[in-house]
């Protein structure tokens, strides 16, 4: 069974996987890091969203092995310490969430747009979200927060 | 603000408890639990949506790599899944009941059902071994459609020699059409609602244990309800005894009722898990959710409703078949007949009804429950029946509502069809969302949209709801098998913080904070020292679970009755040691205070003087502070109101656009208004995800051809505008918080006002009707039939 070593959350880790073994199975399973959540089986739903090398990607549409000597980071890995994130805090404040499954991964997403557009619209928002579907809030809540977590991201 | 509370009382949005673990990926889903030894298992389902089993060869199976067990129907000899209501046919002829197994027994009846468990070490293992199973099937003619299935040519179950479980009604038919008779006008309509599935975001998971010690299983499940699904497989399908069986659901990602019903992976982890004396996890796929969860709605309704001359609604006659799947859910019966008929009158005086209802069997998965469940499919036959009577007599939307409401002072109000509705104000909503919508300034939008080449529409909904399923001895008169109340354990702790055991269920509706916000308010102690605990049999004394926007107003009514206990005690306590009489002992702001004095003791020092009762009135109460109550309501709560759809149409392309959606709901009460709107806009967005794009799709040989997110429309965030949300309160009138349910008045009201709008954006084409889902080729196709 190949290894594979890479960096998750700022920790080198490492573990023997089988070739078929998916990126998220490599984090929930192995790493036992189970933020990361699967919602689909054919990369539509984004619950999986993670950043590799700092760009958004469907850990249940990568192998383990590709991520190999990667920069990973997961939902796990976006806080500082008992601080959230301004894009965490900023779902909080807006009631983004409900049931919270697809929370880690829109979460991760929204890093990501607000990363490349410190100042969007709501149009822009909301067709950057486009890979990740939530069944609870309508969105709607979820559009504010992205739009207030990209303004105290230091948009 | 009432006395005592902070900003964290009874109407303050407060934040919620339980985003912080949400927002860092500490969440607790029944996916991330591990147990020591753990296996894992793949279930082998039919291919085939009606078929004879001959035979099943499992040996190569079981030898293969890691695997440590495979049973089949065959192994598996246990009772058969129970439904929860039993509904009588008009003639007194109970419901067709036909056996539900776990494991199919001899048959499978559509594509997804059940038919060997397969255990292995690892997941890849067991689903390896899977492969190396060999099925003798016979398929079998499949019935897909309901109306194929009503002519009975091809049976789903051959033992009950028809597929039709019940033929039911409510109301006089004689009268009703003695009342058609004489009408001015009658609107006639055929009315489909659309087949959904549910799609909750997590997969449906179960993880069954064992203890060999104890001889007790622990089955961790996805659902909404963990004790009644202790009672349903512990009674009824596997013979474990309660005190044996632990049901634990805990952080559970969505259920919108499709989370509510004993499903057979459950019964068949636990059952498998004691044969091995292993723990077993198994994990839904999204395309095994897709077969495997109950879908929704499915029902074929023909419709008519009499008016009078002055467009005054004289009567209502609906024929509808449900559509049941292959087997009945453990709600199913219920949906189109108690959820469905009964909510006929809608918000109008409506003076007599007549609703036939037949349920039906085809080669497809069960049908039950979805957020709204009936009354969303009683709502847009209604409301689409009297946005057509409008426009066939000319009077405006609004006018023929206002014409046929009930007036606010007549409440409670009879309806013909078995409900009491104890307060609403129709009239509110409706101005309320006139404002909020705009509606004045729709002629000018609408011209201007014209001359973009867009045709622009305006749709209305005044609905009505009823939740809160209600007194226990009605429903029991009605054939639920189970109560209908709610219970509650308020546990006071030495220092004064305290512990709800409460027996609804939260998967996504935030009662770790709107629970906690009601026993601030009413102990009058930081919600910070209140911990909400739900979801285990091990831990909560009994309950029903959340389902039916119920948990507020049944489950919260049973945490104040619980707390009015506490108190009853508490002041007791407080007039001994402040040598008083209980009486003279008034309780504000978390301190009970003998009248007229300055002297008082704080709830905390009560709770330790109960705990520590060194100066107690022992010869009148024994210590400790923890009381339990059951809350049995003596009526369902009927929250309402009114939603308008402002839509655009590009005729060329039939390409819909929401440009507005505005809901003006009575949910009665509001604790916390931040997640009542929360809870408005998840309901809405699926209503209009039920208008505008998802369909459930079969071919004629009972293949599912939605089973993906590639194939099955799901609402996403650009297919959706911000919504405008606001609420008017009319009170609960025997509930003692007034609250009325607010989780599922999105889902009911919203997609009649989207194919209003739709149907008035294309009514001068000559547009009468388009079905749902409206796909830009529905409504393509809806206008090229107009033209020609
Ligand atoms: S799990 Fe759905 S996209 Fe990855
Ligand atoms: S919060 Fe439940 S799916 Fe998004």
């Amino acid at each position: 069974m190949p290894t594979v070593s890479m960096t998750v959350n700022g920790k080198a880790v490492s573990g023997e996987v089988e070739s078929r073994t998916l990126l998220v199975q490599f984090i929930r399973e192995h790493l036992e890091l189970t933020g990361t959540h699967v919602g689909c089986d054919t990369s539509q739903c984004g619950a999986c969203v993670v950043h590799v090398n700092g760009e958004v990607a469907k850990s249940c549409t990568m192998l383990a092995v590709q991520a190999e000597g990667a920069n990973v980071t997961t939902i796990e890995g976006l806080a500082n310490g008992d601080d959230l994130h301004p894009m965490q805090e900023a779902f909080r404040n807006n009631h983004g969430l409900q049931c919270g499954f697809c929370t880690p991964g829109m979460v991760m997403t929204a890093v990501d747009l607000a990363n490349k557009n410190k100042n969007p619209s709501e149009q822009q928002i909301r067709e950057g979200l486009e890979g990740n579907i939530c069944r609870c809030t309508g969105y709607h809540n979820i559009v504010k927060s992205v739009a207030e977590g990209a303004r105290n991201m230091g948009g | 603000m009432p006395d005592g509370a902070t900003n964290t009382g009874i109407g303050a949005s407060v934040k919620r408890v339980e985003d912080k673990r949400f927002l860092t990926g500490k969440g607790n889903y029944v996916d991330d639990i591990n147990r020591p030894g753990q296996t894992y298992a793949y279930i082998l389902r039919s291919p085939h949506a009606h078929a004879k089993i001959n035979s099943i060869d499992t040996s190569a199976a079981k030898s293969a790599s890691g695997v440590v067990a495979v049973f089949t129907g065959e192994d598996m000899q246990v009772g058969s899944i129970p439904c929860g209501w039993q509904v009588d046919s008009a003639d007194g002829t109970p419901m067709r009941e036909p056996g539900h197994p776990a494991l199919a027994q001899g048959k499978v009846r559509y594509v997804g059902d059940q038919v060997a468990i397969v255990i292995a070490d690892t997941l890849d293992q067991a689903k390896d071994a899977a492969e190396k199973i060999n099925v003798d099937y016979t398929p079998l003619k499949a019935v897909v459609d309901l109306r194929d299935a009503l002519a009975d040519t091809t049976l789903v179950h051959d033992e009950i020699e028809t597929n039709i479980s019940y033929d039911w009604a409510i109301g006089d038919k004689a009268e009703v059409d003695a009342v058609f008779d004489g009408a001015a006008h009658v609107t006639k309509m055929d009315i489909v609602n659309n087949r959904l599935i549910p799609n909750a975001m997590e997969p449906r998971a179960a993880i069954g244990d064992f203890d060999r010690a104890s001889g007790e299983y622990t089955l961790y499940t996805t659902t909404q309800n963990p004790h009644v699904i202790r009672l349903l497989m512990g009674a009824f399908v596997l013979s474990i005894p309660e005190h044996k069986l632990r049901v634990v659901a805990p952080d559970v990602g969505g259920g919108f009722g499709s989370k509510i019903f004993h499903y057979a992976e459950e019964a068949i982890t636990t059952w498998a898990a004691g044969q091995i004396a292993r723990p077993i996890k198994w994990t839904a796929e999204r395309s095994e959710s897709f077969i495997t969860d109950a879908h929704g709605r499915d029902h074929l309704s023909h419709a008519e409703l009499a008016l009078d001359a002055n467009g005054k609604f004289l009567g209502l006659r609906v024929e509808t078949a449900a559509n049941m799947g292959a087997y009945l859910s453990t709600f199913a019966s219920a949906v189109p007949t108690y959820l469905h008929a009964t909510l006929l009158a809608g918000v109008y005086t409506t003076p007599v009804i007549y609703c036939n209802i037949k349920a039906v069997f085809t080669n497809t998965v069960p049908v039950d429950a979805y957020r709204g469940a009936g009354r969303p499919e009683a709502s847009y036959l209604l409301e689409r029946l009297v946005d057509r009577a409008a426009r066939e007599t000319g009077l405006d939307q609004v006018d023929i509502r206002r014409r046929n409401f009930i007036p606010s002072d007549a409440f409670p109000y009879q309806t013909p069809v078995a409900l009491a509705y104890d307060s609403g104000d129709y009239e509110a909503t409706l101005s309320s969302a006139l404002k909020l919508a705009e509606v004045d300034g729709f002629a000018a939008r609408k011209a201007e949209a014209a001359g973009r080449g867009k045709k622009r529409g305006l749709g209305y909904s005044t609905y009505i709801e009823a939740c809160g399923v209600a007194p226990s001895a009605v429903a029991g008169a009605l054939g639920a098998r189970a109560g209908l109340y709610e219970s509650a354990e308020v546990r006071v702790h030495p220092t004064g913080s305290v512990t709800v055991f409460t027996g609804s269920h939260s998967h996504g509706q935030g009662h770790e904070t709107t629970f906690a916000q009601l026993v601030s308010d009413q102990l009058g102690i930081p919600i910070e020292n209140v911990d909400i605990s739900h979801g285990d049999t091990g831990k909560v004394q009994f309950g029903m679970g959340t389902y039916g926007s119920r948990s507020l107003a049944v489950g919260g009514e049973a945490i104040v009755k619980a707390t009015d206990k506490i108190i009853s005690k508490a002041k007791k306590i407080a007039a001994h040691v402040l040598e008083a009489s209980a009486e003279d002992i008034e309780f504000a702001g978390g301190n009970f205070t003998v009248a007229g004095t300055d002297r008082s003791m704080a709830f905390g020092e009560v709770a330790l003087t109960a705990y520590v009762p060194h100066n107690f009135p022992h010869e009148e109460l024994e210590p400790g502070l923890d009381e339990t109550a059951f809350y049995d309501p003596a009526n369902f709560t009927f929250p309402g109101g009114c939603h308008i759809c402002e839509v655009e149409v590009d005729p060329d392309t039939g390409t819909v656009e929401v440009v507005s959606f505005t809901a003006v709901d009575d949910v009665g009460r509001v604790i916390n208004p931040m997640i009542v709107e929360g809870q408005v806009h998840g309901g809405v967005a699926q209503g209009i995800g039920q208008a505008l794009l998802e369909g459930c799709s079969y071919d004629e040989d009972g293949q599912l051809l939605t089973g993906s997110f590639m194939d099955y429309a799901m609402p996403r965030a650009h297919n959706l505008p911000s919504f405008k949300v606001a609420t008017e309160e009319t009170l609960c009138a025997h509930n003692s918080l007034g609250v009325k349910g607010c989780g599922e008045v999105g889902a009911i009201g919203s997609p009649p006002a989207v194919i209003n709008a739709v149907v008035d954006a294309l009514a001068d084409m000559g547009v009468t009707d388009v079905a749902m889902p409206a796909t830009p080729q529905t409504v393509w196709r809806a206008i090229q039939t107009a033209k020609s």
